[in-house]
C-alpha cells in the first residue's frame, strides 16, 4: 500500500489520500450507441464511491471500463497513479496497449460482479485460493490460511469444499465476495452485487460489504440499494444518459437533490 | 490436441487463421473418410517425399500404422474442432469475464478456466468421436495396416471359418466399446463434479 504515495501525481494538490482512481472524459460507444458521455470520477485512498442511475445510464460500464473488461472508446483511465496505456483499435475505439500491464492492475482489482461468477468446476476454496496461487505467486499454503481466515469472515467456513452451484446466491456472492479480498485488492469494484438475489438474502452481503467499508477500504459500488449507498458511501455519483448529473456527499444528493432528474429518480425507487 | 487448436483459433484467431480453419474443417467433413485415408495416405506421402527430394534427401517409406494415426488425427481433429468450439460456447461467459478481472494471461485462463469449463459440455460429443474412431480403424485395413478387420478376414480366408473369426472380431469391437463406456462415464462424472446432478441421471 505504501508504495503508491510515490506514484500520486504532483497535481493532486496536496489533499490527504491518494487518488486510488482517476476518470477523466470517458466516452463509450457500442457501435452507433454512446453509452458514455465524456464521465470523470475520482475515487480516493479509504472512500466508497457509489455510482446510481436508472437503466441504461451507463453506470455497469463505467465500472467496468476501470479494469478494461469494456475498453473505453476514449479517455484517460488511472488506477493508483498509474495511467493505462490505450492504443487505437482501428475502428475508432481504443484497446489496452500493454496486455502485461492491465493484467498487472487488473489482478490489484477485486471485482465483484451482478451473477458472482464463480468458477462452476472448482470448489469456493479453489475458488478463492485460484488468483493468489496463480497470478500472484503466493505459496499455496499461505493463500489457503488466507482463504480460510476470509471465509470465516463472510461467514462460509464450513462451505469450503462446496462447488458453487450447491449453495444459494447470497452464499455464492459471499464467496465471491472472499475470493476478490484474496488478492488483497487497492480497491474493491462492485457491479451490482446485490441484483440478482432473493430479498431475503440481499441482507446478508449487503452486510458483508458494509463491514468492508467501515473498515476503510477503497471501494467503488453500482448499486440499486438507495438505503444501503446512503449508509455505506462517502462520495454519491448519480448517471444519467452517459454524463453525471449530480454528485456529492450522499446526505446533500439524498437529503437535498438539485436536479430535477435526480429528484424523479429518486421518488421513481422509493 | 488438434481440436483445441481449432475451436481455438476458429473462436479468437484472426481472419486468415479462420478462414484457414474453416477450408480444413469443411474438406475433411465433405470428403468421405476412405477417401480421405486414401488421398492422404498416397497424396501425402507422395507430397512428403517430394519435398524431402527437393531439400536434397532421399525419399522415406513412411509405414502404415504412423500414416494411419496420422489420417485418423487429421479426420478426428476436424470433427473434434467443431465439438469443441460449440463447448467453449456454451460456458456462461461470466466465468471467463471473471478470469479476465482477475488479471490471468491468456494461456493460463485455457488451462485453468477455459478446459475444465467446457469439457462438462465437450465430454459427450467426444466420446462419440472416440467410438467412431475405434471403428474407423477398419478403414485403415486399405492401405495396408494390420488392424482388426483386416486380421479377421485374413484368419476367415485361410481357414473358411468366417463366421468365428468376424463374430470374435464384432465381440472385440463391442468389448472395446464397453470399455470405453465405462472408462467416459468416469471422466464425465469427474468433469461435471461442480454441476448438480440432473433428476434421472445415473
Amino acid at each position: 500500500m505504501t508504495a503508491v504515495e510515490v506514484d500520486a501525481s504532483p497535481g493532486t494538490g496536496g489533499s490527504a489520500a491518494a487518488e486510488a482512481i482517476h476518470i477523466e472524459n470517458l466516452h463509450k460507444r457500442f457501435g452507433p450507441l454512446h453509452v458514455l458521455k465524456g464521465v470523470s470520477l475520482s475515487a480516493r485512498d479509504g472512500e466508497v464511491v457509489a455510482i446510481i442511475g436508472g437503466s441504461g445510464s451507463g453506470k455497469s460500464t463505467l465500472l467496468r471500463c476501470i479494469n478494461c473488461l469494456e475498453n473505453p472508446t476514449s479517455g484517460i483511465i488511472r488506477v493508483n497513479g498509474e495511467e493505462i496505456k490505450l492504443k487505437p483499435d482501428g475502428h475508432g475505439g481504443s484497446v489496452p496497449a500493454d496486455r502485461r500491464q492491465i493484467e498487472r492492475i487488473r489482478s490489484r482489482l477485486g471485482m465483484v460482479f451482478q451473477n458472482f461468477n464463480l468458477w462452476s468446476h472448482m470448489t469456493l476454496l479453489e475458488n478463492i485460493i485460484e488468483v493468489p496461487i496463480h497470478v500472484l505467486g503466493v505459496p499455496r499454503d499461505e493463500a489457503v490460511a488466507t482463504a480460510e481466515k476470509l471465509l470465516a469472515r463472510v461467514g462460509l467456513a464450513e462451505k469450503r469444499d462446496v462447488y458453487p452451484s450447491f449453495m444459494s446466491g447470497g452464499q455464492q456472492q459471499r464467496g465471491a465476495i472472499a475470493r476478490a479480498l484474496a488478492i488483497q485488492p487497492r480497491v474493491m469494484l462492485f457491479d451490482e452485487p446485490t441484483s440478482a438475489l432473493d430479498p431475503e438474502l440481499v441482507g446478508e452481503v449487503l452486510r458483508v460489504i458494509g463491514d468492508l467499508a467501515k473498515e476503510g477500504r477503497t471501494m467503488v459500488l453500482v448499486t440499486h440499494e438507495m438505503k444501503f449507498a446512503r449508509q455505506v458511501a462517502s462520495h454519491v455519483v448519480y448517471l444519467y444518459n452517459g454524463l453525471v448529473e449530480e454528485e456529492g456527499p450522499p446526505e446533500q444528493l439524498f437529503g437535498a437533490p438539485k436536479s430535477d432528474r435526480l429528484k424523479q429518480f429518486l421518488r421513481n425507487i422509493h | 490436441m488438434i481440436g483445441i487448436c481449432g475451436a481455438y483459433g476458429k473462436l479468437y484467431g484472426g481472419p486468415v487463421v479462420r478462414d484457414l480453419l474453416a477450408i480444413y474443417t469443411t474438406l475433411v467433413r465433405a470428403i468421405p473418410d476412405l477417401v480421405l485415408i486414401l488421398i492422404i495416405f498416397y497424396a501425402g506421402t507422395d507430397l512428403i517425399n517430394q519435398a524431402l527430394a527437393a531439400a536434397g534427401w532421399g525419399p522415406i517409406d513412411i509405414g502404415g500404422i504412423p500414416a494411419g494415426i496420422g489420417v485418423l488425427g487429421v479426420v478426428q481433429g476436424a470433427y473434434s474442432t467443431e465439438v469443441l468450439r460449440g463447448a467453449i460456447l456454451a460456458i456462461p461467459q461470466g466465468q471467463v469475464e471473471a478470469a479476465r478481472a482477475y488479471g490471468m494471461p491468456p494461456g493460463l485462463m485455457l488451462r485453468r478456466i477455459t478446459i475444465p469449463a467446457m469439457l462438462p459440455f465437450a465430454i459427450p460429443g467426444l466420446a462419440n468421436l472416440w467410438l467412431i474412431a475405434t471403428k474407423e480403424t477398419a478403414l485403415l485395413a486399405l492401405i495396408g495396416v494390420d488392424e482388426l478387420t483386416q486380421m479377421a478376414r485374413n484368419a476367415g480366408s485361410a481357414t473358411k471359418a468366417y463366421l468365428t473369426f468376424f463374430t470374435a472380431a464384432g465381440a472385440l469391437y463391442l468389448a472395446l466399446t464397453l470399455l470405453s463406456n465405462v472408462i467416459i462415464a468416469r471422466i464425465e462424472r469427474w468433469a461435471r463434479r461442480g454441476m448438480p446432478a440432473l433428476a434421472g441421471a445415473h
